[in-house]
């Protein structure tokens, strides 16, 4: 168990020297950014004290060294300080809007992922039959179509023509009971699940495709085990490190790579959030927002890499 | 015939007949669409408003970064808000004129250097404070003051003196201003409590409704105002919703989501109205877009080469492929018809023939440059590629540069020597003028530089007489046509759309969309 505490030690101060690299990157990505944020929120019509006066308010007159290292303090001490354009807390209007992103991530992820699998254990079972072939078309062509697109026709179909779930979230609030809120992303969901379903689903199939050669599958069939006992008891656990990275990865990107959707459907989460402090030169949030996804990012990375260790003892003693 | 029809408009008023059924019916004794549709707008306000319900808006513009503080206010969203909790002096009404919110009455001397605007008798701020000559007073300061932020600021910049006489504001001005009350009905000068100087996120004012609850760039709640003294505000609550998405307003229009959607797509707008229950209003408005040459930056410093351009253009062509029919065609001026003193002048029409003409004769041989973004106009980069080929034919290279998004404004913009852009309208010429074309003027985005020009619009500025002043700008209008940096194909319409869940709408060709934002206040949910 030794061993164990050591590499989690290890991946964990890997993690954090990554995020002050990520900190770093992220504040001279927004120094670099055009545009000055005094004129992008008072907009095109201006006038030149108006602008003159914000500035001075704001304090992005200072050095930018003096800047980041105010910024890093406060990090650490978990103050993301105060949105340049409303002023308002960052903490709290990011509290409430990650919640928002992280229920839809949830709800999303409890339909793809075990969809995902199931579909990749009947892929195999059904191998170059016409239930495998089904599955792969369907999914990589929903895999293709940008997000917006399947999000627009799904939009129409199911919301205005057929009226069975509410076509936006404009609909959703936090203190509404379960159901409302479920029908208000009900449509974002199932573009969300189409979205990540073939890359983890073609991830299951072809690692225990992968297995299936394997000596000891020969010797679970010849005990006479049914072709789907096999798939799911024998083959899949072994097959569990590649196929759970690919699961962490769509799980980060349903927290962090929503944005499109959130904007389309209207869904007050972290994406139309960063979007807007973006557009208006917010730094302060842009970072905040940056370093929030990335350690999401970095986190559920540390757990797949922890899960196929703990899954493959082999991975414990590297040589 | 006018009587069946009468009888036919009041039945569809309240709700027996669909407006569907009438218009068909209406149009089958040979009355047309249009007027039928004006019929039935007449019965329906005959008919009455309702009181109670809840309109929700689907609104574009919104973004979290927003702030409740009026002054600060850049997009339709803080604007609407603004205007539900709070009122300013004046409020344009239909046919340009003026009416009293706060202020009951104005007047101005007769040298228009001193205006007195005397406040209503009691009426009070949401919070239950009588409003006084003080808060307003306070208010202007606060815009004009030495750290002010306020969008107003360059409206107010001649004010020289505001003070009190009982209950009656006196602005004085530097210099005479015969437009000054138009000024006061800007949307960031709501009148607060103390000026706002306090608090100028409080969001308490004297509008018919109050902000129950709000979350920035999603939705604010608002609430009937108990206090309030006018006659507007029939719903009990309005439920504002920021929805920038194009194809979701649309869809949750369609839905039934919301009531009432601001700019339905041009595209679209023909195929949204088809709905039985959705009716699409397009209003004519002073709002344009712009090709936008510095006059004195090379190759645009000479004037045949601005008016070679100016002949280049296809201005029906652009009407009918960018609006897709929703405007009007422009006059390389930026005053139309929506204006109250306008007058007629020469139309300039697509001429190849006097492009090439004016092209050889700059003697200019090279290329021309135009750059254009996504954001500049709705369909900007098609309208340039538009305009690069009716120039084409006259012989006339074009290239054509996409700019990013991103810092379009700041970085292009006002900056680079010929751009697309966009300006909404103003309520009167000066005004329009006095942004963008006076010499002097902070946004002079055509780097015109004219001292007739310069002198028209401040004799103009002082002079009561309507006839000589509609005079004085018609030859302002024919100065920026003819030499100056304004190349203006196009004005678009406000494309609003409603549900037939509520009712009251009016066409208020002037100031903003949403009925120059009074729709939410004006309109009421059927019974």
């Amino acid at each position: 168990m030794g061993s164990i505490a050591s590499v989690l030690a290890q991946r964990i101060a890997l993690g954090l020297l990554l995020l002050f690299l990520v900190s770093l990157l992220i504040f001279v990505g927004t120094i670099l950014l055009p545009g000055d944020v005094a004129q992008q929120i008072l907009g095109q019509s201006a006038t030149p004290e108006a602008l003159a006066n914000l500035r001075e308010e704001l304090g992005v007159n200072r050095p930018p060294v003096e800047r980041y290292l105010d910024w890093l303090g406060g990090l650490l001490t978990g103050d993301l300080g105060t949105a340049l354009t409303s002023g308002q807390d960052i903490n709290e209007a990011i509290g409430r809007r990650l919640a928002n992103t992280l229920f839809l991530a949830f709800w999303a992820a409890i339909i793809a992922v075990p969809l995902a699998i199931f579909l990749g254990l009947l892929a195999v079972r059904y191998r170059d039959r016409w239930p495998d072939k089904s599955i792969s078309a369907t999914t990589l062509t929903t895999i293709s179509m940008p997000e917006f697109v399947i999000g627009y026709i799904l939009m129409f179909i199911l919301g205005v023509k057929l009226n069975w779930f509410s076509p936006t979230a404009v609909g959703y609030r936090p203190d509404a009971d379960l159901l409302t809120r479920l029908d208000s992303i009900a449509i974002p969901i199932l573009v969300l699940t189409l979205v990540v379903l073939a890359h983890m689903m073609r991830m299951t199939r072809a690692a225990i495709l992968n297995v299936m050669q394997s000596a000891y599958i020969e010797t679970a069939e010849l005990k006479g085990l049914t072709r789907f006992a096999v798939i799911s008891r024998h083959a899949f656990p072994n097959s569990i490190s590649p196929v759970i990275n690919v699961i962490m990865l769509n799980l980060a990107y349903l927290v962090v790579g929503v944005v499109v959707v959130e904007v389309v459907f209207v869904y007050p989460g972290m994406g139309q959030y960063l979007v807007d402090h973006v557009t208006k030169r917010d730094i302060p949030v842009v970072q905040a927002c940056g370093m929030i996804f990335a350690t999401i990012y970095i986190g559920l990375n540390l757990i797949a890499d922890l899960v196929s260790i703990l899954a493959n003892p082999r991975l414990r003693h590297p040589r | 015939m006018n009587k069946q029809l009468k009888y036919y408009a009041q039945r569809a008023a309240i709700g027996l007949m669909s407006r569907r059924e009438f218009v068909g019916r209406a149009m089958a004794l040979g009355v047309a669409a249009t007027t039928a549709n004006a019929m039935l707008a007449n019965a329906v306000r005959a008919a009455g408003p309702q009181t109670g319900g809840t309109i929700r808006l689907g609104i574009q513009g919104g973004a979290t970064t927003d702030s409740l503080d009026p002054a600060l206010a850049a997009n339709s969203v803080a604007s609407q808000v603004n205007l539900l909790w709070g009122e300013t002096l004046l409020q344009l009404v239909k046919g340009g004129g003026l009416e009293g919110r706060v202020a009951e009455s104005f007047e101005g001397s007769d040298d228009a250097k001193t205006w007195r605007f005397r406040i209503r008798d009691g009426i009070t701020f949401s919070n239950g404070r009588s409003v006084t000559a003080q808060d307003v007073i306070a208010t202007i300061d606060r815009h004009v003051g030495e750290d002010t932020k306020s969008g107003a600021l360059g409206l107010l910049r001649d004010i020289d003196s505001v003070s009190a006489d009982g209950n009656t504001v006196v602005i004085g001005l530097k210099n005479a201003n015969a437009d000054l009350p138009y000024y006061m009905q800007d949307y960031h000068l709501v009148i607060q409590p103390e000026g706002g100087k306090n608090d100028p996120l409080a969001a308490v004012g004297t509008g018919p409704y109050v902000l129950k609850d709000h979350e920035m760039g999603v939705r604010f709640l608002f609430e009937k105002n108990p206090n309030y003294w006018g006659d507007y505000g029939y719903a009990s609550e309005i439920e504002l919703i920021v929805i920038n998405d194009n194809t979701a307003r649309v869809a949750a229009l369609q839905s039934g989501q919301v009531d009432l959607i601001d700019r339905v797509p041009p595209r679209t707008a023909g195929l949204v109205g088809r709905a039985p229950n959705i009716n699409v209003h397009s209003v004519p408005s002073a709002g344009h877009y712009v090709f936008i040459m510095h006059c004195n930056s090379a190759p645009f410093d000479n004037n045949d080469l601005r008016t070679a351009l100016k002949y280049g253009i296809n201005r029906q062509e652009l009407v009918d492929k960018i609006l897709f029919g929703y405007g009007s065609v422009g006059n390389d001026t930026p005053i139309n018809e929506s204006y109250p003193l306008f007058d007629d002048i020469e139309q300039r029409e697509y001429d190849p023939d006097k492009a090439k003409f004016h092209f050889d004769k700059s003697g200019f041989d090279g290329t021309i440059l135009l750059r254009t973004s996504d954001n500049s106009f709705p369909g900007a980069p098609d309208a340039a590629a538009l305009f690069q080929q009716s120039l084409a034919a006259a012989g006339i290279p074009l290239e054509i540069k996409r700019e990013p998004n991103d810092g379009y404004w700041s970085e292009v913009w006002n900056k680079q020597p010929f751009c697309t852009s966009y300006w909404g309208g103003r309520p009167s010429q000066d005004q329009m003028f006095s942004t963008a074309y006076l010499s002097t003027a902070d946004w002079n985005d055509t780097r015109f530089f004219n001292d007739q020009f310069d002198q028209l619009l401040l004799t103009a500025r002082a002079e009561l007489d309507q006839t000589k002043r509609q005079q004085m700008y018609t030859d302002m209008s024919n100065l920026i046509r003819d030499e100056g940096g304004l190349i203006c194909p196009m004005f678009n319409d406000f494309i609003d759309a409603q549900s037939d869940r509520i009712e009251g709408w009016e066409d208020i060709p002037i100031g903003f969309a949403f009925m120059n934002y009074t729709a939410p206040m004006r309109m009421w949910v059927k019974a």
